[in-house]
């Protein structure tokens, strides 16, 4: 009796313990937002004010109200927006289309292109940098949307994310379309696109968050402030030396979080599959 | 048919590049004008490179700072969540996977004003408990440790993911059938889970490995590199070679030279990885 009752005391603080564990670890994750959010309405002398206060006692729309007002915010957030929909868009049909082709037919030097394929993958940006600015600039594409939107079609990944998917369909369905007389384009339409969306809708999450939260392209590719997207409007907040508008950049930051927090709720789980598919069967 | 618009996307944006930068490599050429073939000049500058060695340097101490904590702690989080013994289970693990969607400009700034010297949050939190202030992004070490603090929050969540996935993959039966056998939790977690996992873990180990020394936003707007570029990555130091000073072909030898000892490390990871199996 005596043991059972140690023995459940034991089981109940290991569990307490793993609690504590959670909790602080949620506390570290959570801090660094509601402290972005707390500065977000604060006046400047409050900011960094002691006591330190996390709910501001001066409240103020005023950081809000300049990030729309001065600093364009609307425009950027259609920017950011234009960009990460379309690369995502043009990303997803022409990633699907070549993963369907990799995987249902045979053609010439099939193999070949595969390894390129893959050797692509471990290529770093940084070897990437310097010639697809050169040739960006020869098309004149400079400060521009399209080199934002358009190489992201040619994502080896997303190559290999739909290959996968597709092998598992069966081909019988496509082939009594064929019978029937269906275009191999409408087969890819109507019979692979139904099968895939799940897929799309995880891995066009990633694609569509890679291209919000992207800054170093950003930062190479469009140099006037009308055409900038929210990370470099989100920098350029920052002045020299304790010149930077804190209260202001907190603000834009916050405003930056909603859209990919709003989608990323209410995908949640389509999201993860996006994440784990290259992990865990690789 | 059906790949080929996506080849000739891959051949302009993909293969044409690679092809271009390993030429320009072999030039002198400040982007406008003529490009002056230069041989192996670029090559032979890049021994001599203090900053680039130093960027090295630092994504290696990076890598150390920071892998084997959020690896572990990922793992381990990974195993409470899949215990089935956490109410609240969901919610645990939206939180933790939250600074993941989050911008690293966003995060490096909010990160940047909690931990100023004089007036930032956890200073004054320390201040009031009387511990000693700390330099988070005044000393060299004290602003490693920051940007490693930054790259744990971003990242935890989604090596936390991928080992759950993982976890699921692996019959829970084991663990049982160990305990019961009077293993205790944690003799089980290194003994039979982290064994398991190995597949798994391997990728996290490969994927925070090229990360650590391709961190570009997380630096410029935490750090900004310093001080005296201690947090300095590969990354940044290509950018303002190429973008700062105009210099695209010992850009591009540099950035081929972080390619060959990036792949040199992955494989070096995969061999250790294959021996101790």
């Amino acid at each position: 009796m005596k043991r059972k009752i140690l023995k459940n005391l034991q089981k109940g603080s290991g569990t307490i313990f793993l609690y504590l564990v959670l909790i602080s670890i949620s506390v570290f994750m959570v801090l660094p937002f509601i402290w972005m959010l707390s500065t977000s309405f604060k006046f400047p002398p409050d900011i960094f004010g002691y006591p330190p206060q996390f709910i501001p006692r001066n409240f103020t729309w005023n950081n809000y109200i300049y990030v729309f007002q001065e600093k364009n915010l609307t425009r950027i957030l259609f920017n950011t927006l234009t960009i990460s929909t379309l690369s995502t868009l043009l990303s997803l049909f022409f990633t699907s289309m070549g993963g369907y082709g990799f995987a249902k037919f045979e053609f010439p030097m099939k193999k070949m292109l595969f390894s390129l394929l893959l050797a692509t993958l471990i290529i770093p940006g940084a070897v990437m940098m310097v010639p697809t600015f050169v040739i960006m600039r020869e098309f004149g594409w400079v400060d521009t949307f399209l080199p934002l939107i358009v190489p992201g079609a040619a994502n080896a990944f997303g190559i290999f994310f739909f290959r996968q998917y597709i092998s598992t369909i069966n081909d019988e369905l496509m082939d009594a379309a064929r019978v029937d007389g269906a275009s191999e384009f409408m087969i890819f339409i109507r019979i692979i696109m139904p099968v895939i969306s799940p897929g799309m809708i995880s891995l066009g999450l990633i694609f569509f968050m890679a291209s919000w939260n992207n800054f170093l392209g950003p930062l190479i590719y469009l140099k006037s402030p009308s055409n900038w997207t929210i990370t470099l409007a989100i920098n350029a907040m920052t002045g020299g030396a304790g010149l930077t508008a804190w209260g202001e950049q907190m603000a834009m930051s916050v405003v930056s979080l909603i859209p990919l927090l709003i989608i990323f709720l209410v995908f949640q789980k389509r999201f993860a599959e996006g994440i784990t598919a290259g992990a865990v069967k690789g | 048919m059906f790949i080929s618009p996506f080849y000739i996307l891959f051949a302009i944006f993909g293969l044409y590049p690679m092809l271009l930068s390993f030429y320009l490599s072999f030039t002198r050429w400040k982007g406008v004008g003529d490009m002056e073939f230069a041989g192996l000049v670029n090559f032979r500058l890049i021994p001599i490179d203090r900053v680039f060695w130093q960027s090295m340097m630092n994504g290696v101490i990076l890598f150390l700072l920071y892998v084997p904590i959020m690896l572990f702690l990922a793992l381990a989080l990974a195993v409470i969540l899949n215990s089935g013994k956490i109410k609240g289970f969901r919610i645990f693990r939206t939180i933790i996977f939250l600074p993941f969607i989050t911008n690293m400009v966003a995060a490096g700034f909010s990160f940047r004003i909690l931990l100023e010297k004089q007036h930032g949050l956890i200073n004054m939190l320390l201040r009031i408990f009387g511990i000693p202030t700390i330099p988070w992004l005044e000393s060299i070490w004290w602003a490693r440790v920051s940007l490693s603090l930054l790259i744990i929050w971003a990242w935890l969540g989604y090596n936390m993911v991928i080992m759950l996935a993982g976890l699921q993959t692996i019959d829970r039966d084991f663990t049982e059938a160990a305990m019961v056998d009077g293993a205790t939790p944690i003799q089980a977690f290194f003994k039979i889970t982290v064994p398991l996992m190995r597949p798994v873990i391997l990728f996290c180990l490969i994927t925070s490995t090229i990360g650590s020394f391709g961190l570009f936003p997380e630096v410029t707007t935490l750090t900004g590199g310093g001080p005296v570029n201690a947090t300095i990555t590969p990354l940044v130091r290509i950018y303002g070679v190429a973008f700062n000073s105009y210099q695209f072909g010992y850009a591009s030898a540099l950035a081929y030279a972080f390619f060959a000892m990036i792949f040199l490390l992955t494989v070096i990871q995969f061999r250790l990885n294959r021996e101790q199996v």
